[in-house]
């Protein structure tokens, strides 16, 4: 964990976007901690998620948005559930990650390339294809053997296909996708 | 019993990973008169991956689903993935509060989404729905050797106001139906722990240390078996448990099945019906004791006579249960 530095500037624009994007509101966090206390990824944080509240109340958009928690964060709820100001903790983690994403910064490339893999399946088929995910993740992470010795347990037991089934509608999917690039290129 | 009817979104995961799920709950929902309308050229959900890029395109791969169920006879859709149950909600609960949301994800379809679909998850439907008595009245078999906690993971009860389902802390829905099953259900502290979820694949040894707790859980309260209603808790559970050996160096061997094999055993279905084979740490050490309940109660029957005899009773004071059995034997 580093030290942070609050003399930065407060980015005023920063927590205006994560409000207005999230529906939330941050200042009403007062880091009684519940949240970090029942996160079970605190201890592979770099800022517990208190923390993260804290950062965004302090606008410290860079650190916020360069850390690993909010990439490593799986949306459990459990934060959200046990927020006393019922704040939607994990959609504001959400909305930092999509932030991040949009901005082009990605912390853990890894977690990152496993999404884009399970979208790029869920593009061309309509569904999830979970052997072609995994090989397309190895790949292009370079973990070429990742999950390799569930290989045989999988194989064995008849839990996966060896093609892809393909929707009807797959072409319909994959204009949900394309209609929403060309929406995000028309914003910038 | 008035068969119910529920379009049925049975998520990618069962057509693959997690197939025995479809198949042990169709064969549960036709034992309890439920019938399941498929839902014609459905596509995924989007799940975790989906969040991570935008709220409306995100929605919007859940919406599509949802316009196609509201076309339908019934327009209420059960969902056995937590994971896709908590996707299609949020998508519809968006929708339906926020105007202009709705406007921007209908944006993105072909056919529009208006906001009449009710989504459960099926055991929400089981345990509500059709009821513990009706759950009861179909049970054909004793499982006298299962000792079971039930665990939930992290989305099926939470965030409360999405789930609006059972508690978000302490969830009893999965322990009352396998109790009403007559099987035994222990007390467990970890029901609602993350397993890990999605970070199996990119982030395996926090997902191996996660689940070690999880495990170790189930055994220190005295389980020797895991029920589940999650295809990703199942996976992360049962196909890791030999990663969690290898970089935990624990030994455990513990089966985690679908709360839906359970019921399924307890309803006389063969382990083949249920598919039993794909669970990676088996159960069939667990189900071979199953007997017919009517002869389980005749052999109960007997051993409580057996311990009431005076005589006996005097003499094998400190054992008297071991006497019934040698008895019986």
């Amino acid at each position: 964990m580093d030290t942070i530095n609050l003399s930065n500037k407060i980015d005023w624009e920063f927590i205006e976007q994560v409000k207005e994007e999230s529906g939330q509101n941050p200042s009403l966090c007062y880091q009684c901690g519940n949240c970090t206390a029942g996160c079970p990824y605190t201890n592979y944080f770099d800022y517990p998620v208190s923390m993260v509240m804290r950062l965004l109340q302090a606008g410290q958009k860079d650190t916020i948005l360069n850390s690993k928690a909010i990439w490593l964060c799986a949306t459990c709820e459990t934060c959200t559930t046990r927020c006393p100001c019922e704040i939607d903790v994990a959609h504001i983690m959400d909305t930092l990650r999509i932030i991040a994403r949009r901005e082009g910064k990605v912390s853990e490339k890894d977690i990152k390339l496993f999404y884009d893999s399970f979208l790029d399946s869920v593009k061309q088929f309509g569904r999830i294809y979970e052997v072609g995910t995994l090989l397309m993740y190895n790949l292009r992470s370079g973990h070429f053997l990742a999950d390799a010795d569930l290989g045989p347990k999988v194989l064995t037991r008849g839990k996966i296909h060896f093609f892809p089934t393909k929707i009807k509608g797959s072409d319909k999917v994959a204009q949900i996708f394309e209609r929403f690039q060309k929406k995000a290129k028309r914003h910038g | 019993m008035a068969e119910k009817e529920y379009a049925y979104y049975s998520g990618c995961s069962l057509e693959g990973t997690a197939k025995e799920y479809d198949t042990s709950l169709r064969l549960v929902m036709k034992t309890l008169g439920v019938k399941l309308a498929e839902i014609p050229d459905w596509s995924c959900c989007g799940s975790t991956p989906a969040h991570t890029v935008d709220h409306v395109f995100a929605a919007a791969l859940a919406a599509r689903n949802l316009a196609i169920i509201e076309k339908m006879n019934t327009h209420t859709v059960t969902v056995p993935c937590p994971s896709c149950l908590t996707v299609l909600k949020k998508a519809h609960i968006g929708m339906t509060t926020d105007e202009s949301f709705k406007n921007e994800v209908n944006a993105l379809l072909d056919e529009p989404y208006e906001g009449k679909v009710t989504a459960k998850s099926s055991l929400q439907v089981i345990y509500e729905d059709i009821g513990l008595e009706a759950i009861a009245d179909r049970v054909t078999h004793a499982l006298p050797d299962l000792k079971v906690v039930a665990y939930y993971g992290c989305i099926l009860n939470r965030p409360p106001d999405i789930a609006q389902f059972d508690d978000p802390e302490n969830p009893v829905a999965m322990d009352k139906v396998i109790s009403a099953l007559g099987i035994e259900v222990l007390d467990y502290a970890f029901k609602t722990e993350c397993c890990g979820a999605a970070f199996g694949v990119p982030k395996r040894a926090m997902v191996n240390e996660l689940t070690h707790k999880i495990l170790s859980m189930a055994i220190d309260v005295g389980a020797n078996c895991i029920a589940v209603a999650c295809p990703l808790c199942q996976q992360n559970l049962d196909l890791r448990q030999e990663q969690v050996n290898q970089t935990m160096g624990s030994s455990f061997n513990i089966p985690v099945l679908y709360f839906t094999q359970i019921m399924g055993l307890a309803y006389g279905y063969s382990p083949d019906d249920l598919e039993m084979d794909k669970l990676v740490v088996g159960a069939d050490h667990l189900i071979r004791s199953r007997i017919p309940v009517e002869e389980y109660r005749k052999m109960k029957e007997a051993e409580a006579a057996a311990a009431k005899k005076p005589a006996k009773a005097k003499e094998m004071k400190e054992e008297p249960k071991e006497t019934a059995k040698a008895e019986e034997n």
